[in-house]
């Protein structure tokens, strides 16, 4: 077993492979209460076209079925997953991302049965056509609700309008349409390319014995069979750099209307060993220009251009990076056209000795506060790992950046050919 | 469970509460300012958040002000307002990194509470009145944000249940204000609020950290300097009973339906039924093993959401669900029935347990959380009630299902919201 020491704040993480190929990260914290642990997967909703297991020939599934599939993950032959995890006072749950799925629990006692749950429930599917049918009325209404909210809208208008191809631009859940496609053959299929140990993590973090807890882990996955490793090939499609369409419209009935820029990745950008860097300089940039400290804020604000406050969200990883910001506004055309003209402006502007050195503090701060959160530190290291990229090298990464860097990662990003809007408007009368 | 323990130190003009613990990596303060709801200074109160937010003596931009805050490390700080019962809350809350963790800084705490002190008590204002211009500024902010809560479903359902529900009480006060105040709303009214809230609110003060707490209680001395003459006790409501259920449709273009419904439940914070109420909820919505979940979604896919969940000062509880605009009949009836299934003792041992544990479990989850542990001991300022956790815990084990039927059989419907599809709804 690795030890991951972080010394900068007094923690210690622990790390190691089994012979199935499962990745696993112990992380105790005995002042806490509970223990939460999370079982991923590297599969998320882009991953649509692939490889199955033992094949060489690329194969394509309905869209939403990464997230369909996680929904049946909980219903097996005696009933729901979710009560074994009620009888022991622990809260389950799970999500699905463009690039991930998880499972997750938190729990204040009987922490390693919980564990040995989770791990046993994953990995024993139960798919039925009946079970199958069940569950698309279900889906139906989850993707009528995202449907009905606006933010929601406007976050995959900005993808649809950024992407020709890429499946980012699918929304996670499919569409009521591809969801009543599915069948449970498709879910097997999925579910054996991808639930394979070699391709998974576990974290447990909280308030749990280090020893206890990995024999466990260690004897439950020894117990059972694998397929050998297979490699997965997954195909994303040909997608451009620059962005698919300038502009994007959704006219739905919403009081004020929305507006966001977007920032799209050009590819040479999305190395592992820049990923750090380049995503630290993106939040960077956010921070000193467009949140409430920032320069581009007040003028916005000061132009009656935004209410309120900025929404600002990056997201990068291996096949697509995208940067976004938005928000309510009285004028959505002002707003995009301000916004453009201070992005591409940034190539231009240097940034002060001291305000970088105020940024760095403010980012060193929030770094640190990030690990009082025990589900965001976990997800936090799940993520950078199914990059291949170590997180804790983020203290360093920050603490070596120069204004030159800066400089440099800022002109290689920021391009007329790379920045979309989308608009949510009322509707007309 | 381990040892959260909170000590109360009373002043002469506020409470002062520390809570020393090594979990966090940050100290939080929070200071919170109670008085009753009024629905004639309600939108006075709602609106200060957005202009003390804006800039002081010291930091005359919101900019400047929130560069001061990432000077301190990324400190986190808001303003905002809530009610609990039929008291409206208005809370300055500080998150900054504990300087044990950065080299070369010791009295970032200090500093912390010196910028608290600033934004508290120097506000931009002149002659007894706040700027204009950023008022009338602010004043489009809020009156934005009351006309943008139709764009949200769930939160605007919410909202026209207890308008409904609560008409001709003071829980139906809107926290975040209301628009026909807005014009007559000026400078110096916003300041008299802003001055009362000041001088005559209860305020409680919290600290949660890994600090020393003789040094923190002088800190806090030197820092909070101003002069003070409360005025104002909690407002503790009177539990009131249902006539008959009044059903309410609301018609929109949207594709989920939204069916909200109240209960009265004529018990409150300090009742000793409150931890029959808490495992009722549980039992019956409050979670993914209750009943609603299991019957409304599980069983007959009517549903992606439908639960439970009660307010603890007004002696409500609410059920919320989102289906399709043509099930409304079928949901409804479905709900209706779980809660007599209650009434009828059709509870099992199993489904005690679960409920049990998982309130435990949640209460002990809200101890590793400095936010979480603020608002449970505020709960017991404003309930009336102080208990440690370890005796929370203890109540609802004790409770019986003899205890969990004959608070169900309290609990009557009030009110029944639905918010429907402009075609294919079914009329209510």
């Amino acid at each position: 077993m690795k030890e991951l020491n972080i010394p900068r704040i007094n923690e210690t993480i622990y790390q190691e492979t089994l012979p199935n190929g499962l990745t696993v990260f112990y992380y105790p914290k005995e002042d806490f209460e509970k223990t939460f642990a999370i079982f991923s997967t590297n599969y998320g909703s882009i991953d649509q076209k692939f490889t199955p297991l033992n094949s060489d020939e690329f194969t394509q599934v309905p869209d939403g079925i990464a997230h369909f599939l996680e929904h049946k993950m909980f219903e097996k032959e005696d009933g729901d997953v979710f009560q074994h995890f009620s009888e022991r006072g622990a809260s389950a749950n799970a999500f699905t991302s463009f690039t991930q799925t998880a499972y997750l629990f938190s729990s204040t006692e009987d922490e390693e049965r919980n564990v040995e749950t989770l791990l046993d429930f994953v990995q024993d599917p139960y798919f039925t056509e009946q079970t199958v049918e069940k569950e698309k009325g279900i889906i139906e209404q989850e993707i009528r609700m995202y449907d009905d909210q606006s933010d929601w809208r406007l976050f995959f208008g900005t993808l649809q309008s950024m992407f020709e191809n890429h499946p980012v631009r699918i929304d996670i859940a499919g569409t009521v349409d591809s969801i009543y496609t599915i069948t449970h053959e498709d879910l097997y299929l999925c579910y054996e390319t991808f639930y394979h140990p070699s391709n998974m993590s576990l974290f447990v973090i909280g308030n749990f014995s280090l020893q206890e807890m990995a024999e466990l882990v260690r004897n439950n996955q020894a117990k059972k069979e694998f397929a050998p490793i297979d490699d997965i090939k997954r195909d994303y499609g040909e997608e451009k750099d620059p962005v698919f369409k300038k502009k994007e419209v959704i006219h739905m009935p919403v009081q004020t209307p929305k507006c966001m820029v977007g920032i799209k990745d050009k590819k040479e950008h999305l190395q592992t060993s820049e990923l750090l860097k380049n995503e630290l300089v993106r939040e960077l940039v956010m921070d000193l220009y467009f949140s409430k400290s920032g320069k581009y804020f007040e003028e916005l604000y000061n132009e009656g251009l935004v209410i309120e406050t900025l929404r600002l969200e990056s997201y990068m990883e291996k096949s697509f990076g995208v940067t976004m910001i938005g928000g309510r506004t009285l004028k959505p055309e002002e707003f995009s056209d301000r916004v453009i003209d201070m992005l591409l402006n940034l190539k231009n502007s240097t940034i002060s000795e001291e305000e970088f050195a105020r940024m760095k503090k403010r980012k060193y701060g929030e770094l640190i506060r990030d690990f009082n959160e025990l589900e965001g530190t976990a997800n936090q290291i799940i993520h950078y790992h199914d990059l291949s990229v170590d997180y804790r090298n983020i203290f360093e990464t920050l603490e070596n950046l120069t204004r030159d860097d800066m400089k440099q990662v800022i002109d290689g990003w920021i391009d007329q050919d790379q920045i979309t809007v989308c608009m949510v408007l009322p509707e007309e009368e | 469970m381990s040892q959260v323990t909170e000590q109360t130190i009373q002043k002469d003009d506020y409470s002062l509460h520390l809570i020393d613990t090594k979990k966090f990596k940050t100290n939080t303060i929070a200071l919170k300012f109670t008085r009753p709801l009024k629905r004639e200074n309600i939108t006075e109160r709602a609106l200060l958040p957005f202009v003390l937010q804006k800039g002081s003596e010291k930091y005359p931009t919101e900019r400047a002000l929130r560069q001061q805050l990432d000077e301190l490390y990324g400190a986190k700080f808001s303003i905002y307002g809530g009610k609990k019962g039929e008291n409206h809350i208005l809370t300055f809350i500080l998150d900054i990194p504990n300087e044990k963790f950065i080299k070369d800084e010791e009295t970032l705490t200090k500093e912390g509470l010196q910028f608290l002190s600033e934004v508290l008590t120097k506000p931009k204002a002149k002659n007894q009145a706040f700027d204009e211009t950023l008022v009338e500024k602010e004043k489009d902010t809020l009156k934005s944000k009351i006309q943008s809560i139709i764009d949200e479903k769930m939160q605007y359902a919410n909202m026209r249940l207890i308008d409904e529900m609560c008409e001709d009480e003071a829980f139906g006060i809107h926290a975040h204000g209301y628009l026909d105040d807005l014009p007559q709303l000026d400078g110096k009214s916003l300041y008299e609020a802003y001055q009362q809230m000041i001088t005559e609110d209860r305020l409680d003060v919290y600290v949660v950290g890994d600090f020393d707490n003789d040094q923190m209680e002088k800190d806090i001395e030197e820092n909070l300097t101003f002069s003070r003459n409360p005025q104002t006790s909690i407002y503790r409501s009177e539990s009131i009973l249902p006539k008959k259920v009044e059903t309410i449709t609301e018609k929109q273009k949207i594709q989920q339906a939204k069916l909200h419904m109240g209960f009265r439940t004529g018990v409150q914070f300090s009742d000793d039924n409150f931890p029959a109420l808490q495992v009722f909820n549980g039992i019956f919505g409050g979670y993914p093993h209750s009943k609603l979940f299991l019957n409304v979604r599980e069983k007959h896919s009517l549903a992606y959401y439908a639960a439970s969940r009660f307010e603890s000062n007004k002696g409500l509880l609410f059920v919320f669900s989102g289906i399709a605009p043509d099930k409304y009949d079928q949901a409804r009836e479905i709900i209706e029935a779980q809660h007599q299934a209650i009434n009828d003792g059709e509870i099992t041992d199993k489904e005690i347990d679960q409920t049990k544990k998982a309130i435990t479990n949640q209460l002990k989850e809200t101890l590793d959380r400095s936010t979480g542990i603020i608002e449970l001991f505020h709960q017991q300022v404003i309930g009336g009630k102080s208990e440690d956790p370890q005796a929370i815990a203890k109540a609802i084990q004790s409770v019986t299902k003899e205890d969990v039927i004959a608070v169900s059989k309290q609990i009557q419907l009030d009110t029944v919201y639905f918010l429907t599809a402009e075609n294919g709804g079914e009329e209510a």
